[in-house]
């Protein structure tokens, strides 16, 4: 396997806030880390994720927050290389 | 300024699998740290992944909080008279064979009062997929023990810890005559959409068990603390363990740390589904 060409995707990720319940699965799963608490809260006073300062290239768009959240209220697209380059 | 310092999360108003659900009625009822959304979620990308239209997909839940499943589905869909999703959904699976019946239920629902049911179904192997949701006790009347909370774990009507034994689900689907059998937990997305998946595109019954958190009954009175916390017992204990045929030994302890919890896609055998049984 050629190292050199192999391509790291890179993640966008998208908050549906109002649905979020807090539940720290997105946070404690992300196998990058990418994720933490808002200092805000939704209308229901719940503390949804945000990407973490200095962590705004880490998201692989691997997927796993946007499936294991029970309120469908994350997801993740990849940016294009166009955009990135 | 590095090039990406501008990727930051963005503020969306709906999800892209929105579609196959009633985003109208999100967010759902279902407590902070329940893993019945995230079954769901799962279903709606088993049906994306099908490749079936969505008109064939037919959703039956029955009651407790895993029946609340039907509802939030944007695919025909019934929600069941207590531990009779089953029955209906054979009455759908036999009438209208081109219909892709789910049932979507909890383990009371199925096991308890829903028990003759699902042994009949399965012994009958008609065309049904059931994702039964395992919380372990009876989440919406108040944390009640029922056949699936595993000996010595507390509930509402056994304080000190339950006596009974418990039912070990994959093995009583196997023995029963299920022609696919898998236990997933709520962690291991991926393999659980693959396993509903496979009971889509699979003729004759297939049984899902998912372990899923109940922090609000299960998790308070067995001072598990918050739903990610039972998702880390998960974690840290689950064994794969595809094909395994022993399901006997497959009892779930979540007292006994050093008890593994098994999980897996079990049994994938062929048998003559129901209606083609004597032709």
């Amino acid at each position: 396997m050629d190292v050199s060409r192999a391509q790291v995707p890179l993640g966008r990720v998208h908050v549906i806030v109002e649905r979020c319940k807090q539940c720290n699965f997105c946070i404690d799963y992300c196998p990058t880390s990418v994720l933490e608490y808002s200092p805000d809260t939704n209308a229901k006073g719940y503390h949804f994720p945000v990407v973490s300062q200095g962590k705004e290239t880490a998201c692989v768009n691997c997927r796993f927050c946007d499936l294991i959240c029970p309120e469908l209220a994350i997801y993740t697209t990849e940016v294009e290389a166009e955009q990135t380059a | 300024m590095t090039t990406h310092e501008h990727i930051r999360e963005t503020t969306a108003n709906i999800h892209p699998i929105d579609k196959l659900l009633r985003a109208d009625r999100l967010p759902h009822i279902l407590c902070a740290g329940c893993g019945i959304g995230t079954v769901i979620h799962g279903y709606a990308h088993a049906i994306a992944a099908s490749g079936i239209e969505e008109d064939r997909h037919v959703c039956v839940s029955g009651i407790g909080c895993s029946g609340r499943a039907a509802g939030y589905v944007n695919v025909d869909s019934y929600h069941a008279t207590h531990g009779r999703a089953l029955p209906f959904a054979l009455g759908i699976a036999v009438h209208r064979p081109e219909l892709v019946v789910t049932v979507i239920s909890g383990d009371g629902d199925l096991t308890a009062i829903g028990g003759n049911h699902l042994i009949h179904a399965a012994r009958r192997n008609a065309n049904i997929n059931v994702i039964c949701i395992n919380n372990f006790n009876y989440g919406m009347t108040g944390g009640q023990v029922g056949p699936t909370t595993p000996v010595g774990a507390k509930g509402t009507t056994a304080p000190t810890g339950s006596a009974e034994a418990p039912f070990n689900l994959p093995y009583l689907a196997k023995a029963t005559g299920a022609v696919f059998v898998a236990r997933w937990t709520i962690l291991h997305v991926r393999e659980l959409q693959d396993a509903i998946l496979r009971s889509m595109q699979k003729p004759g019954f297939c049984f899902t068990e998912v372990l899923a958190p109940c922090p609000t009954s299960f998790g308070s009175a067995n001072q598990l603390g918050p739903g990610v916390h039972e998702v880390e017992i998960y974690r840290q204990r689950c064994v794969v363990d595809n094909g395994n045929p022993r399901l006997e030994g497959l009892d779930i302890d979540l007292i006994d740390e050093n008890k593994p919890i098994t999980v897996g896609n079990f049994v994938d055998v062929e048998r003559a589904a129901f209606g083609e049984q004597g032709r």
